[in-house]
């Protein structure tokens, strides 16, 4: 059995009265794709939002490559590397795909003030490189044909692969998709199928919260079911879907 | 024809440093949402530690250039430590506020400033010594100063400076990428409180400079004039179209122009009703009917979309 990457132990959310998150607790480990899946408003996209630093927890702590995760500090998370991507795509709609990419880079690259008005060869070799980096993952995940076009000009489909690539320039130890499927078609979904597999197979341990049942467990390894914002089971594919508890967060308890 | 020319001069030298100081207007908004109208003060400052440091160096034996160079680095730095100031103290702790909070802030500093400058200035003009080698050149029948090409000049390459700032650096990313969406920015590593404080020290820089400029320009300063110059530097910002630096260039340069051939032509065209006294009147005359006709300025977006 392979190291924890990700241990989130006892994690609680609440939004006034509504429990959001309520004692959520799960383990991925390095290497894996693992699944997040659940109703709509079980608490997938909170989970994500606290595990990248945008919530604060009411409770609970995450413990992310052997050290606990400061709560609400998104640029730690990144330090750390936790990359995300939403379920409504937030690219910098006004700058090009390949800047987008680049804005990725910040996280790992250093050039300041002085970098920038003196121009010195150490600021112009970072650039580059910082250039050629972009380059590279838009290639990997297929938008390099539309580099300098603005990001709101790309299609919807290039949109997602893009937000993918700018997480992805961040060296993220674990990449965290929100529905990346969401909104496409089968074709589509296939080479995003495709892209997250080479992906882990590149060494990167992917978090997925999908709706596209068929997705899910064609790719995960290991999937946890959120309900209510608390966890109802955790196994492989397989073994989830046939969970009655399962299925009756998903089709409701009056089941004959 | 020769009014004509010399007034084209007179409202580019005057273009070029309300374009400097729209600037500052303008990248403020562009990440913050927030009209800065302590800016003003900002400029005066600069101009007021400029001439002090200068007149102080003035019988130094020093060459009049170097000795305006370390009025304007000095002054730069005061101002740079200004507008960081005014950041924290002012807006940093309303950021979650509503807008009308921190704007109200934003006229109280404006107000401490001035009166702070009043203490350590007093209430008198300033007069600009005498350093600068001040030739006057032929161009078509008009007359310009060697301190007003030197205005244009410097003017434009600080424009594009700031714009290769932006446009090609890895800083510049992250503020337009701050501008955009700031908990996005955050997610990749940009740490936002240090660009919005970076952006309050690169615009006060150019208020500084273009302090100096007005000094230098008009041999004067006082502790008010940051109030009208930031007023109408605030109208060039948004004839532009606020939150775009090329619109505040822009407007900048069109609001001289306008200002200074309305002030040359007004006397022949209301026949010597109104004089070139006022001049001023043009300027906000220009910022009611942009706000009434096109209120996302010349090049900027519909305001909606920044919503």
């Amino acid at each position: 059995m392979s190291a924890l990457l990700l241990e989130a132990k006892g994690v609680a959310k609440h939004f006034g009265g509504v429990k959001a998150l309520h004692d959520v607790s799960l383990s991925i480990r390095k290497g894996e794709i693992y699944g997040l899946i659940g109703p709509n408003g079980a608490g997938k996209t909170t989970f994500f939002n606290v595990l990248t630093g945008l919530y604060h927890p009411d409770g609970g702590e995450i413990v992310f490559a052997g050290e606990k995760l400061k709560a609400s500090a998104p640029h730690e998370a990144a330090a750390r590397g936790i990359a995300r991507t939403f379920q409504n795509i937030r690219l910098f709609a006004n700058m090009t795909a390949r800047e987008n990419v680049m804005v990725g880079r910040h996280v790992r690259t250093s050039a300041g003030v002085m970098g920038a008005v003196l121009c010195d060869r150490r600021t112009r070799a970072e650039e580059a490189a910082i250039h050629r980096r972009a380059e590279e993952l838009l290639y990997y995940v297929g938008v390099a044909d539309r580099a300098d076009d603005l990001a709101k000009h790309l299609s919807y489909g290039d949109q997602r692969r893009l937000e993918i690539a700018r997480a992805l320039a961040t060296d993220p130890q674990l990449l965290a998709l929100d529905e990346p499927a969401a909104g496409m078609n089968s074709t589509e979904t296939e080479g995003l199928r495709r892209l997250v597999e080479g992906i882990r197979a590149d060494g990167i341990t992917v978090l997925l919260i999908e709706h596209d049942v068929k997705l899910v467990m064609g790719l995960c390894d290991r999937v946890a079911v959120l309900d209510y914002g608390q966890k109802i089971s955790e196994d492989v594919p397989s073994i989830v879907q046939k969970d009655p508890r399962v299925i009756e967060a998903y089709l409701g308890g009056a089941v004959a | 024809m020769d009014i004509f020319i010399q007034q084209i001069i007179n409202g580019l030298v005057l273009g070029s440093i309300y374009a400097l100081v729209a600037l500052g207007y303008t990248m403020v908004y562009g990440i913050m949402g927030l009209i800065n109208f302590a800016h003003g003060e900002v400029v005066m400052i600069g101009a007021l530690v400029a001439l002090s440091v200068i007149k102080l160096l003035a019988n130094s034996g020093l060459p009049g250039v170097v000795i305006v160079l370390i009025g304007l680095m000095a002054a730069a730095l005061v101002c740079m430590a200004v507008g960081f100031a005014i950041e924290r103290v002012a807006y940093r702790p309303l950021r979650k506020a509503p807008k009308l909070a921190p704007l109200i802030t934003a006229i109280g500093v404006s107000i401490v400033l001035q009166n702070l400058a009043m203490l350590i200035w007093g209430r008198n003009y300033h007069a600009f010594p005498p350093i600068l080698p001040n030739g006057e050149h032929e161009i078509l029948g008009a007359t310009i100063t060697s301190v007003q090409i030197a205005i244009i000049i410097i003017a434009a390459a600080m424009m594009g400076g700031l714009i290769l700032l932006i446009n090609r650096t890895r800083l510049g990313r992250a503020m337009r990428a701050t501008a955009e969406n700031p908990g996005i920015a955050q997610l990749m590593g940009v740490n936002i409180n240090q660009i919005i404080s970076l952006t309050f020290v690169i615009g006060s820089a150019l208020a500084a400079v273009a302090g100096l400029m007005v000094s230098a320009n008009y041999s004067i300063a006082h502790y008010y004039m940051g109030f009208v110059l930031g007023l109408k530097a605030f109208t060039a910002a948004v004839l532009g179209g606020i939150g775009n630096l090329a619109g505040a260039m822009l407007g900048g340069i069109l609001l001289g122009l306008i200002e200074s051939l309305g002030a040359g032509y007004i006397g022949d065209l209301t026949g010597g009703f109104f004089g070139s006294n006022y001049q001023d009147v043009f300027a906000f005359l220009v910022l009611i009917c942009v706000l009434v006709f096109r209120p996302s300025g010349l090049v900027g977006e519909k305001a909606a979309e920044r919503a």
